[in-house]
């Protein structure tokens, strides 16, 4: 056979590993109050005030640990959003899919998450959104299935 | 600081997809900027990798390219990240004593993999993997906070793009050149809104090298060299949501270090060239602000002006910019070899006339977290 008659080979592969992730004792104390309470909570940081949600053991800018627990609303207001108009194996099951950028009421910063029950055209930064939780909750981020509009 | 050059540069052409497997791009990569050098792999002192274990699919990919980078009998070591950063690397391996040369050479295969699967895993995996965002969709999120904080439309994120494919079709190296206008942009299909398909840089393959050299290694290289003059990077936090996605503190503070070490007070009217990481049309936007090119908030009347186009006062990205060819972690490589070639004077069509001082920004992380800067000169 020569060489002009060999058909490239491409081998398919796929890179699979398991992990069990311990996600912190800060971490946890978040997840259980999503699961068992359907409770947003934040930590403060005793330096610079700033309320970090989801929780951070430190202060990044102060590089001190925050400490004192803060019970968060379970609304917030879109700062910035996106309609996504492709899938990917990441993704949960969700049509469309809309990610924002929400600042909880009560912290510092945004919380990323989803944006659901809205039809896109009515999506607009400062859109007051409040969090729909599962129905059944395993002590993950999808615990809070999506943010959805408070019309008032 | 001792001074150290670039003394050869290689680049194969960036293609949606090669038919070269990942060593052998590295191979011909670093075989170019040997003949580039008028060099032998025995000039080499020492050899830094830049690669991404999700990318090859692969753990400690930066081994596979042993043998393809001429490494087998040297010291290597490697980086995870964009090729600014391991040129940063490579500088300090010289500037540590050990090594009079360095060789680094990036290599990314973006057709074998899928980007936003890839992507996806770097961001949080307890609070944010799961929701799927990837590099796409957070730069989305990027490109409306910028919009909504400085009035900036997304026909100004489409004028970038216009801009740099145009500048493409001077670039042999380039992956997709394009005469397209602002209109053919908006019309482009929706990706994660703002963005559109045109507003998004492709999937790249291909590898690039460059080699560097203190004073005392220049004898081995014949190739007039082109003096680093200052270099800085910093980072910004991690997590999404955290940072204020519209503050560019982490390229201010790299830029002004850069700029301090080659001692560039104006960098608008001094630099002569910039090579910027524009992975997503608006972010050249942004990053005008960060180099002090535009006032905060302003960077998009700079595109409006024209000052960048190839006839303005500071052309960026002459080589069509990461929009018309992404290849992870190489691409800033890219625009390293870029400004060079530009400061020799082998640009060929896209030459800036009398260009002596240019600029190469490499970044890492989502939303551009963290950048590198270089500042070249003749």
């Amino acid at each position: 056979m020569s060489s002009t008659e060999i058909k490239n080979i491409y081998y398919e592969g796929r890179i699979k590993v398991p992990y069990n992730w311990y996600v912190g004792e800060v971490g946890s104390r978040f997840l259980v109050n999503l699961r068992d309470n359907k409770e947003i909570w934040g930590i403060r940081c005793p330096g610079c005030k700033k309320v970090y949600v989801p929780p951070a053991k430190t202060c990044w800018e102060c590089f001190i640990p925050n400490e004192e627990w803060v019970k968060l609303s379970d609304t917030g207001t879109i700062m910035s959003f996106t309609v996504v108009h492709y899938r990917t194996q990441a993704m949960p099951k969700r049509d469309p899919i809309i990610y924002g950028l929400i600042k909880i009421d009560g912290a510092d910063g945004s919380f990323l998450h989803i944006l659901g029950d809205i039809d896109p055209r009515d999506l607009a930064v400062g859109l007051k959104v409040k969090a729909v939780f599962a129905d059944a909750r395993s002590g993950t981020i999808l615990d809070i299935k999506y943010f959805a509009p408070v019309y008032k | 600081m001792e001074k150290i050059a670039i003394v050869g540069l290689g680049q194969t052409k960036y293609k949606g997809s090669r038919e070269e497997t990942f060593d052998e791009l590295v191979f011909e990569a670093v075989n170019l900027a040997l003949s580039d050098a008028g060099a032998e792999i025995g000039d080499i002192d020492n050899v830094v990798t830049v690669s991404n274990d999700f990318w090859d699919g692969r753990t400690i990919s930066s081994m596979a390219v042993t043998e393809a980078s001429g490494a087998w009998d040297k010291d290597i070591s490697t980086v995870e990240g964009d090729g600014i950063f391991g040129t940063l690397y490579g500088m300090m391996r010289i500037l540590s004593g050990s090594f009079n040369s360095t060789l680094v050479v990036a290599h990314v295969k973006g057709s074998e993999g899928e980007m936003n699967l890839i992507t996806n895993a770097m961001f949080d995996p307890i609070y944010q993997r799961a929701l799927g965002i990837d590099a796409t969709s957070s730069a989305a999120l990027q490109a409306r906070c910028y919009m909504e904080k400085t009035g900036a439309t997304e026909e100004d994120f489409a004028r970038v793009s216009v801009k740099n494919h145009k500048n493409a079709f001077g670039n042999p190296y380039s992956q997709l050149p394009m005469e397209i206008s602002v209109e053919d942009v908006m019309k482009s299909r929706k990706i994660a809104e703002p963005l559109k398909l045109f507003d998004c840089s492709p999937i790249s393959d291909g590898a690039a090298a460059v080699i560097l050299s203190n004073k005392q290694g220049l004898k081995r290289f014949k190739k007039d060299p082109v003096w680093i003059l200052g270099v800085g990077h910093c980072s910004d936090s991690y997590t999404l949501g955290y940072r204020d996605l519209t503050n560019t503190r982490a390229l201010k503070n790299a830029a002004q270090r850069a700029f301090t070490m080659a001692s560039i007070k104006d960098p608008m009217k001094e630099l002569h060239v910039a090579e910027l990481y524009d992975a997503y049309s608006y972010m050249e936007l942004l990053w005008y602000e960060g180099l002090g090119l535009a006032a905060d908030g302003k960077g998009f009347e700079l595109i409006r002006s024209g000052a960048t186009e190839m006839t303005g006062d500071l052309p960026v990205n002459p080589s069509g910019g990461v929009l018309s060819a992404h290849p992870v972690l190489v691409a800033g490589l890219a625009r390293l070899i870029e400004s060079t070639i530009q400061i020799r004077g082998e640009a060929g069509k896209r030459q800036v006339k009398g260009a002596s001082k240019a600029l190469a920004q490499g970044i890492n992380g989502p939303c551009g977290q963290a950048h590198g800067i270089i500042v070249l000169g003749s």
